[in-house]
């Protein structure tokens, strides 16, 4: 890299803010460095940590990935333009099926049911929901049979886990293969030979006057439902789950399911209303795929993203927020390699797609501290 | 009464598979129904195509050949308490490093140049099955995000060193050399047939895992660890180390497979020909309950199954997915046997 070159970060209204590369890396590795001295793993006296304030002590963590992400965006920038704006938007467009899986994860986890079937959940429900909208030519219809076979898919993982007392990651396994066959054939029964158009895929709606603010309008308000269905549902859950007595189950059932049954709590019930429910909310993942973003379905379409939804859930260590903020994460990394590619980076493009997978790894290695499952997550309740 | 009484438990053992891939058929018959075609028929093919001729009969063990290894390495990992769905992954790095060997290594005599190439294969895919088995013990990593991680980090890291490094020149299509004849594994039946020496190494793979697992004391390791890691650490065995070995020696299983299809039967190596390993290689040690010797009628069914499919396809149109569906019924009969229980009303 030439030694005065410049990063241009674009805030396309509010104009270009330009840096000189070197200078910046320097900076930021500075900061790093001060850090690491503050945080440095001393024996306790030493540590320059214990002296500061609560705020301060979880400091480290908060700025790194900000340090990370900022260092990236310079590094992809060097020698030319990055559109901020445009890079956190498709961000959070590429992070939508992520958060929507990792919503439904947490909503089966959190009453003590695994689920490593989302993908197939996904993958099923961008298949049929796309059927239905190619024979109905209604988007909308597509995307409630999208949910719903979501949810049914989810209420067969339900059964098998619940009812039958299969080994949960074998069940869900079982249904990503099954989803993989099922999809496959309906795709050669009904799809590629359809004469029927394709129907487009949704509008972005922009939202009146909030979609004119700076930056957060450009971000937020200018999208597809999908989008804002996940907007809305990370709080809405945030608060289900931790106040409503709905919530207090959920989470009763999954740290201490016999303590739940003696005091009344219909265990079987809760699980199997939240698998079902996630279920629904892996459907609307999957609308996301083949209604929203390509207007077709492709076999294995969903390419992992079901997966990762689950490294997003343990990212945000079982909370909606958390969970959000971990989708967010992977779809920088995904809306960064796509950037990449684009503009003609000399890595080849295989390693840049390797990207959102290697991320997840490094991820899942600790970037975040220990992360603690429910209790009774993966044991099948028997009543007594 | 008499579907109610107690049966011996070997009987039962076998009986519920038996009854598990019935039921699945069954399903299937009523789907290939409802999509129009006579469904004696389409089985007619299915099983003239699995076992109706000698010919047919020979390509099934060729096709079983991959599932034998690959549905080892995943019944290693649930021996060691491990859901390795990493099998893909492993195979084309092993696939990979046996035909770098296979045509790069040049001057070898055949009784140096092959044995090096399926060792290289069978290590290479052992050190990428090991790493997710490094961060579970290391780091607590759930093995199953981060083995479907690496199968999709492999597909990409050989997709581009297949086109891009070990690219075949000559060739129009993007795939390597061929290997030279040295690193072949031999033709069992001659060069009419396509069975190759990779089988009788799966066969014996599968009775090495066998020993080694229920005969030696690593094998109680592991299997103890896998069972349960609490006792295992009360009684002084290493834990992580047994996870790393397991997963080890369950990545160069899975990585002896892609080694078998490249020096036994294709000679080269396409960029990127994914062919679902990694989720078959689960229903295979399902079905077999990860018992190693149990991994052989269930490996010869898969493999027959996909090589039946073909003939069912020509016969009535019936796309390949079909048996997908099917195979994944299988599997969901055998793992939730309570299923076939409660239908058959088997105590």
């Amino acid at each position: 890299m030439a030694p005065h070159m410049t990063s241009s970060l674009r805030f396309s209204t509010l104009g270009t803010l330009k840096l000189p590369t070197q200078f910046t890396f320097l900076m930021c590795g500075m900061i790093s460095i001060i850090l690491g001295i503050l945080y440095a793993p001393l024996p306790f006296s030493f540590r320059l940590e214990k002296r500061l304030g609560r705020v301060f002590q979880l400091l480290p963590r908060r700025i790194a990935p900000f340090l990370m992400v900022f260092i990236v965006l310079i590094w992809a920038g060097a020698g030319r333009q990055i559109d901020v704006i445009g890079m956190l938007a498709q961000s959070l467009r590429l992070a939508t099926p992520i958060g929507l899986g990792a919503l439904a994860g947490i909503l089966c986890e959190r009453s003590g049911v695994i689920n490593v079937a989302i993908e197939g959940m996904m993958l099923t429900a961008a298949c049929t929901g796309f059927v239905a909208a190619l024979y109905t030519q209604n988007i909308w219809l597509g995307l409630i049979i999208a949910v719903l076979s979501g949810g049914l898919t989810a209420a067969l993982h339900a059964v098998l886990s619940i009812r039958f007392l299969v080994n949960q990651i074998i069940s869900g396994m079982i249904l990503n293969i099954l989803a993989i066959g099922i999809t496959g054939f309906i795709r050669k029964a009904f799809i590629v030979d359809s004469p029927l158009p394709a129907p487009p895929v949704f509008p972005a709606w922009q939202i009146p006057v909030l979609s004119d603010l700076p930056l957060i309008g450009q971000v937020f308000f200018r999208n597809q439902p999908m989008v804002y269905a996940l907007l809305i549902l990370v709080p809405t859950l945030h608060v289900l789950i931790f106040y409503t007595r709905w919530g207090l189950r959920t989470r009763a059932v999954g740290e201490h399911p016999q303590a739940a049954d003696t005091l009344g709590v219909s265990v079987f019930k809760i699980r199997y209303i939240n698998v079902i429910v996630g279920g629904f909310l892996a459907g609307l993942g999957g609308a996301w795929f083949s209604l929203e973003t390509v207007g077709n379905f492709d076999d294995m379409m969903t390419e992992g993203k079901g997966f990762i939804a689950l490294a997003a859930m343990i990212f945000g260590k079982w909370n909606p927020g958390g969970a959000f903020g971990g989708a967010l994460l992977f779809g920088f990394a995904d809306a960064l390699q796509i950037k990449l590619q684009i503009s003609g980076v000399q890595v080849p493009y295989q390693f840049l797609s390797m990207i959102p997978y290697l991320v997840t790894m490094i991820v899942l290695a600790g970037l975040i501290g220990r992360a603690t499952p429910p209790a009774a997550e993966g044991v099948p309740f028997v009543k007594h | 009464m008499k579907s109610r009484r107690q049966m011996v438990p070997i009987f039962r053992e076998i009986l519920i598979p038996i009854l598990a891939v019935c039921t699945a058929l069954i399903l299937g018959a009523v789907l290939i129904e409802i999509s129009g075609v006579n469904f004696l028929e389409a089985y007619r093919g299915l099983f003239e195509g699995m076992i109706g001729s000698r010919r047919a009969l020979i390509e099934t063990c060729v096709a079983a050949t991959p599932y034998l290894l690959t549905g080892l390495a995943v019944a290693i990992g649930f021996q060691g308490g491990l859901f390795n769905i990493g099998a893909e992954g492993q195979f084309y790095m092993g696939a990979l490093a046996s035909v770098i060997v296979g045509y790069a290594v040049q001057g070898l005599p055949a009784w140096l140049h092959l044995p090096l190439a399926l060792v290289v294969g069978a290590i290479s895919g052992g050190v990428w099955g090991s790493i997710p088995g490094l961060l579970k013990a290391k780091l607590g990593a759930h093995e199953v995000i981060n083995t479907i991680m690496m199968n999709y980090i492999a597909l990409k890291l050989v997709d581009y060193l297949v086109k891009n490094v070990f690219r075949d020149p000559a060739a129009s299509m993007d795939r390597t050399p061929y290997i030279l004849p040295t690193a072949q594994l031999p033709r069992i039946f001659g060069p009419d047939y396509r069975l190759h020496a990779g089988f009788l190494l799966a066969l014996a793979a599968v009775v090495f895992t066998h020993w080694l697992l229920f005969k030696t004391t690593l094998g109680f390791e592991i299997r103890t660890v896998g069972a349960n890691p609490g006792a295992a650490r009360y009684a002084g065995m290493n834990v992580g180390g047994n996870i790393v070995l397991a997963m080890a020696m369950a990545g160069a299983m899975a990585g002896l497979a892609g080694v078998g299809e490249v020096l036994g039967l294709n000679h080269t190596l396409p960029a990127a020909f994914s062919a679902g390993y990694g989720f078959d290689a689960i229903a295979v040690a399902l079905l077999a309950k990860s018992n190693p010797i149990g991994i052989i009628p269930s490996a010869f069914l898969w493999g027959g199954l996909r090589n039946g499919a073909g003939l069912m396809q020509v016969r009535t149109g019936i796309s390949i997915d079909l048996i997908s569906i099917i195979q994944a019924l299988v599997i969901m009969f055998i793992a939730a046997n309570q299923i076939v229980r409660w239908i058959y009303r088997i105590n």
